[in-house]
């Protein structure tokens, strides 16, 4: 084997880390992502709100599951890219890495709490309450606090370098402690009500109903890939930004 | 090796005795804090006997985020870090001896008033042990879990604020077995099963703890 001719994992793997490459790429990929955002999400919109029935037993209120179970499933997957890029930036030194857990956590938190929102929307005429001490409701809320805290320590350290390596730090640490987290939290609940009425998800959920749920899946997917872009982008010319200030001696 | 960290113990715990504000002032914020629940609950013995264990864990943990900053920020300030971080010492290790000698100086101190304060609030008497148990086993978990917080903002100034918002997710396990513990009176064995799990707890965090602050410390002092 020639070690010249085919390139190494490694050396693949480097050949993307080039912030250059990178934002060429993204240029070409933005625009038909925001494309697709658009189609999937008003296609999803026009399922949910004219054509699927409403719940026997929620009626039309049921239509705010449309929108706040991708929003839950997004600031879950903001974590995992959070946390992710961080094992990344802290093992590799991906130099993107940094940029994409930084980008990733403040889209996350956004589902996150949109998620609350809705869920609370939703919660007032099904169970007469804003809120209720539920074991996914109270472990969503400290997901937006874990989530706070991390974009807190990237504000507080001025220096990327330094802010970065604290910042994959807590997102490993918080990633280890979700799940013991979580758990305690469903058992802090099973102790306190049992056999909680609010657990009514139903069954199994209809068909004509589960189209337009996975179309809005898919489309806010699309939507945390295309503002991932942006926002990346949008860092990576703020470090150029700041690196010549640097240089010009104006910090 | 072996000297070297328990003179580091020695260290610390002298010096959060000698110059104070350490401890003491941990022990009086959780007075404190205890005095102020009832006067805003009101002075009903019946439900204040009934919110006790988690009035006095939820002042415990505040207590104990108050002194986060005192763990490393002196150490950083003036370069003592610096040394120890270049010793023959691991940081790792380094990093719990200052976490045992800061449980020292603020966890056992708050244990031992808590049942204190646990009079004071009508703690029921069966309740008592189980109770200061739980905080024996729960404390060093906050200590472990809080220099995580302490090492990421040593490098910012006045990061104690910072430091508990990034800590207080971490020590809601502590907290749920805790309280459990002392009041999962109800089922048989409730009470072992939640002591168990606060072991477990703190167990994870002597892993998770020193390893994470030591490896903050670094990317703190290398930049």
């Amino acid at each position: 084997m020639n070690p010249m001719s085919s390139p190494t994992f490694t050396q693949r793997f480097h050949a993307f880390a080039n912030p250059a490459r990178f934002m060429g790429l993204s240029d070409r990929l933005i625009a038909p992502c925001a494309v697709v955002t658009a189609l999937l999400i008003s296609a999803g919109f026009w399922f949910a709100l004219v054509n699927s029935p409403a719940d026997y037993q929620q009626g039309e209120s049921v239509r705010i599951m449309y929108v706040h179970v991708p929003s839950a499933w997004l600031g879950m997957m903001g974590y995992m890219v959070m946390a992710g890029a961080s094992i990344v930036a802290l093992v590799l030194r991906h130099p993107l890495a940094d940029v994409a857990a930084k980008s990733a956590a403040p889209i996350g938190a956004a589902f996150c709490f949109l998620a609350l929102v809705t869920g609370s929307l939703w919660g007032k005429p099904m169970w007469g309450t804003w809120w209720v001490w539920d074991a996914r409701l109270t472990s969503m809320l400290i997901l937006l606090f874990l989530y706070f805290g991390y974009i807190a320590l990237w504000a507080t350290i001025e220096e990327p370098q330094r802010a970065g390596r604290a910042a994959a730090i807590l997102a490993l640490v918080g990633s280890i402690n979700v799940p013991i987290v979580h758990y305690s939290v469903v058992w802090w609940n099973t102790l306190h009500q049992p056999a909680s009425v609010f657990r009514a998800d139903g069954p199994t959920i209809a068909p004509e109903m589960l189209l337009p749920l996975m179309l809005m899946a898919l489309g806010f997917t699309f939507f945390f890939v295309t503002l991932l872009m942006l926002r990346m982008r949008a860092e990576i010319l703020r470090r150029r930004v700041r690196v010549l200030q640097l240089a010009l001696g104006e910090v | 090796m072996k000297r070297a960290f328990f003179s580091l113990v020695r260290r610390d715990v002298a010096l959060a005795v000698q110059i104070g504000g350490g401890g003491g002032m941990a022990v009086f914020f959780f007075f404190v804090t205890v005095t102020l629940m009832p006067l805003g609950i009101g002075p009903n013995l019946n439900l204040l006997g009934q919110i006790a264990p988690g009035l006095l864990w939820v002042a415990l943990l505040l207590s104990s985020l108050l002194t986060l900053d005192r763990l490393f920020q002196a150490d950083f300030e003036d370069g003592t870090l610096d040394v120890l971080s270049m010793g023959s010492l691991p940081l790792e290790l380094a990093v719990v001896a200052k976490i045992l000698s800061h449980w020292l100086t603020t966890g056992l101190p708050l244990v031992i008033a808590a049942p204190i304060l646990g009079l004071l609030l009508n703690l029921e008497e069966h309740q008592f042990m189980p109770l200061v148990l739980a905080m024996l086993i729960g404390s060093p978990a906050l200590s472990l879990m809080g220099a995580i917080g302490a090492a990421l903002t040593v490098s910012v100034r006045r990061g104690g604020l910072l430091a508990s918002l990034l800590v207080m997710p971490f020590y809601i396990p502590v907290l749920i077995f805790g309280v459990a513990t002392a009041s999962a009176g109800a089922m048989p064995g409730a009470t072992a099963q939640a002591t168990a799990l606060l072991g477990a707890v703190t167990l994870v965090s002597i892993v998770v703890g020193p390893w994470a602050s030591a490896a903050a410390l670094r990317a703190n002092l290398k930049a």
